[in-house]
């Protein structure tokens, strides 16, 4: 039986280091592929690391506390046969030979670029190549960064697009009415300048409102729709964080609504807070989002919804959602029309894609085909 | 998120985005066009360290170099605010603030006031402070709490480029004088800046660290070196939080009572002399009004009751360091 190496993962692409949050397996447990076995955190979230082995527990070799860079020895997974000796000799031979990548190695990695797109900067981030490309859409007040344990994953397949929609992130902030119509459109235009022509939609919350509203608007380019706690398929909404989210413009106020976001609420680091906060003060921000949520909401309601179209949107579409949403009912995953997949995750909430990382890529993979 | 710049360039973005924003928006100082009326060399400073460079000749017209003669052009910026304009004026060192006291504290600050809210006056001053620069004792004072005495002023102290820029901004947005207090040692500090525009309100400080065990408060260069103190503290498993005034007027009071209230054990640290200073008045609002929750004295780390010392290796001793912090932090939670 081999022994299994379990190391600090690279969550996005500006991760370079991680601190360990406590284990969730002891010294001898037995664990199955998908077992989360520690917490760690990072600048931007802290999240679990999954065990992609099967076996006992062997070594627990990072301590509650370290920071450690990425690829640091974090655990060692083998069969209970396995002599401590070797298990010893491996350890060794791999602390001998770790050599930590430096910051400088992190910086050359692929970064986001800007292009001047109908008069408004448009910030996005190309990941991979070949296949038929997807687009990563986020959701309301969120940006490309949403997708940070998601971009590197599935461009290992395929060409993987993110965008900041007008209003967010560091595109342009100025909107006509943002509606989900200009939204659209703006993403439209983005495919047509970036030569896009047939694209693979994931959209989350309003971006995949936003996705469904591209594939009604330009019917044909859209091959599949892959929405995950999907604002668009039903009519409740929670205005309460909307208008909180909105309204908020600092860490005291923001830091409670962020927490619905995520079923584990101890997810929402201060960096995630601060960099919120940071967003909300960018000239045009405010304006922004008041426009957009008055367009598409109206309190607890949403005023548009694709449901019953859905299956004529597009030739194939995936549903993922958490369980825990707090944000969209994880109820408008059910009774959806036609041949749809839908999958809800226990215990996730609204930020299903960062709480359950590993789970979605898979779904996502799978679904897109290579 | 965005790119790394200097503290100084965060300033001289945050003056040439609201120069282009808002034409009432002038600059004026010493040598902040370079010479006046000598071509080819004009532009050539942007400033004593250079920091307004580059603005002359995208602004033409509005980027003024004035005479050495801080009361005379001092109070042309007031009048200026008062007549409509927007001035940003350069007092090179905050030293110097004393030939102006009266354009400044009496004429000013009291506008508002005596003019039963009619009038405005929208000038800012921005000025260097601090020491460490080997500058003497004439060009190396910290003097914050001079201004925050008095009411009608508003007194600003960034610790980073990112809050300089914005900082600055609302600076020139609001419509009380406002002296802007920038720290020599940090204009070469990088950090990351949006490149777009944004405004950081007053009266909000910046938690810059969490923890439970003690509560460390300062404002300008001095957070660098009290997060020095905590990240080494809690090697040894002692969570301090760090709070970043930004403003010293207005005060988040707030944010100070709540965390020296939770964690009951404060050190408040400050580079200026320590009679009637920032470090003072920060310690007699947490004993008047959180004097039940404290299990501790109080500590300041401040600089000792003397002129700043031309001598480097006593200059270097009388400015606070990372050590005296995490020490004052050892002896609250002895």
């Amino acid at each position: 039986m081999p022994i299994h190496m379990i190391t600090m993962p690279k969550w996005g692409l500006s991760m370079e280091q991680g601190q360990v949050n406590g284990w969730l397996k002891a010294i001898g447990d037995k664990v199955v592929k998908g077992d989360e076995i520690l917490d760690v955190e990072t600048d931007k979230i802290s999240s679990g690391v999954e065990c992609a082995f099967e076996g006992i527990l062997r070594r627990q070799i990072a301590q509650e506390g370290d920071t450690l860079p990425i690829g640091a020895l974090l655990a060692v997974v083998a069969d209970a046969e396995t002599p401590d000796a070797q298990i010893d000799a491996e350890v060794e031979a791999f602390q001998r030979d770790f050599v930590p990548a430096t910051s400088a190695d992190g910086e050359s990695g692929p970064q986001p670029e800007k292009a001047q797109i109908g008069g408004r900067t448009v910030r996005y981030l190309k990941l991979g190549e070949g296949g038929t490309p997807a687009l990563l859409i986020h959701g309301f007040g969120g940006d490309l960064n949403n997708w940070l344990f998601n971009h590197a994953d599935l461009a290992a397949h395929r060409a993987v697009w993110a965008l900041d929609l007008p209003g967010h992130g560091e595109s342009g902030k100025a909107l006509e009415t943002g509606s989900a119509d200009e939204l659209a459109d703006s993403v439209i235009a983005f495919m047509d300048d970036r030569g896009i022509d047939k694209v693979q939609l994931i959209g989350h919350s309003m971006g995949a409102l936003i996705a469904m509203t591209v594939a009604a608007k330009a019917p044909g380019r859209v091959a599949s729709l892959a929405l995950i706690s999907a604002a668009g398929l039903g009519k409740e909404i929670n205005g309460d964080y909307i208008h909180g989210f909105t309204e908020g413009s600092n860490r005291n106020a923001l830091k409670p609504q962020l927490a619905k976001l995520f079923a584990d609420p101890g997810l929402v680091t201060r960096q995630l807070v601060e960099d919120i906060v940071k967003y909300k003060r960018l000239e045009g921000v405010p304006e922004a989002l008041r426009k957009i949520s008055a367009s598409a909401f109206d309190g607890d309601v949403q005023r548009t919804s694709y449901r019953d179209r859905l299956a004529e949107l597009a030739p194939r579409a995936l549903v993922i959602w958490g369980a825990g949403d707090q944000i969209i009912p994880a109820a408008h995953a059910q009774g959806l029309p036609g041949d749809i997949r839908v999958h809800v995750l226990e215990g996730k909430g609204h930020m299903v894609q960062m709480e359950a990382a590993s789970e979605v890529n898979r779904l996502l993979d799978d679904f897109l085909g290579r | 998120m965005a790119r790394k710049i200097t503290f100084s360039q965060a300033i001289n973005e945050a003056l040439s985005q609201e120069m282009a924003r808002d034409e009432t928006v002038i600059v004026m100082g010493e040598d902040n066009a370079g010479g006046a009326g000598s071509p080819g060399e004009q532009d050539a400073w942007g400033g004593v360290l250079g920091v307004t460079k580059g603005l002359f000749h995208k602004y033409p017209g509005r980027v003024l170099d004035t005479p050495l003669s801080e009361g005379g052009y001092i109070g042309a910026a007031v009048g200026a605010a008062a007549c409509g304009m927007r001035p940003v004026a350069e007092l090179m060192f905050i030293d110097f603030m004393g030939v102006c006291f009266d354009q400044i504290f009496n004429q000013a600050a009291k506008f508002r006031y005596m003019f039963g809210g009619k009038a405005v006056t929208p000038v800012v001053i921005r000025a260097m402070q601090g020491a460490g620069l080997r500058a003497a004792a004439q060009h190396s004072q910290m003097l914050t709490s001079l201004f925050t005495h008095i009411p009608g002023l508003k007194v600003v102290c960034p610790s980073t480029p990112y809050d300089a820029k914005g900082l600055l901004i609302q600076a020139i947005r609001d419509n009380d004088p406002v002296i802007f207090c920038e720290h020599k040692l940090l204009y070469g500090r990088e950090g990351d800046v949006p490149e777009e525009s944004y405004a950081i309100p007053f009266g909000e400080a910046n938690v810059v660290r969490d923890g439970d065990d003690a509560t460390i408060i300062t404002y300008g260069r001095m957070v660098h070196y009290a997060t020095e103190a905590a990240e080494k503290l809690a090697k040894d498993g002692i969570q301090v939080e760090v709070i970043d005034l930004r403003t010293t007027s207005p005060l988040d009071e707030e944010t100070i009572l709540e965390s020296a209230n939770r964690t009951g054990r404060v050190v408040v640290v400050d580079e200026a002399n320590p009679r009637c200073s920032i470090a003072t008045d920060i310690s007699a609002l947490i004993a008047q009004r959180a004097f039940h929750s404290l299990k501790a004295p109080i500590e300041m780390v401040t600089a000792p009751h003397t002129p700043a010392p031309f001598a480097g290796v006593l200059e270097d001793m009388y400015i606070p360091s990372a050590a005296q912090i995490a020490e004052a932090v050892l002896k609250v939670r002895a």
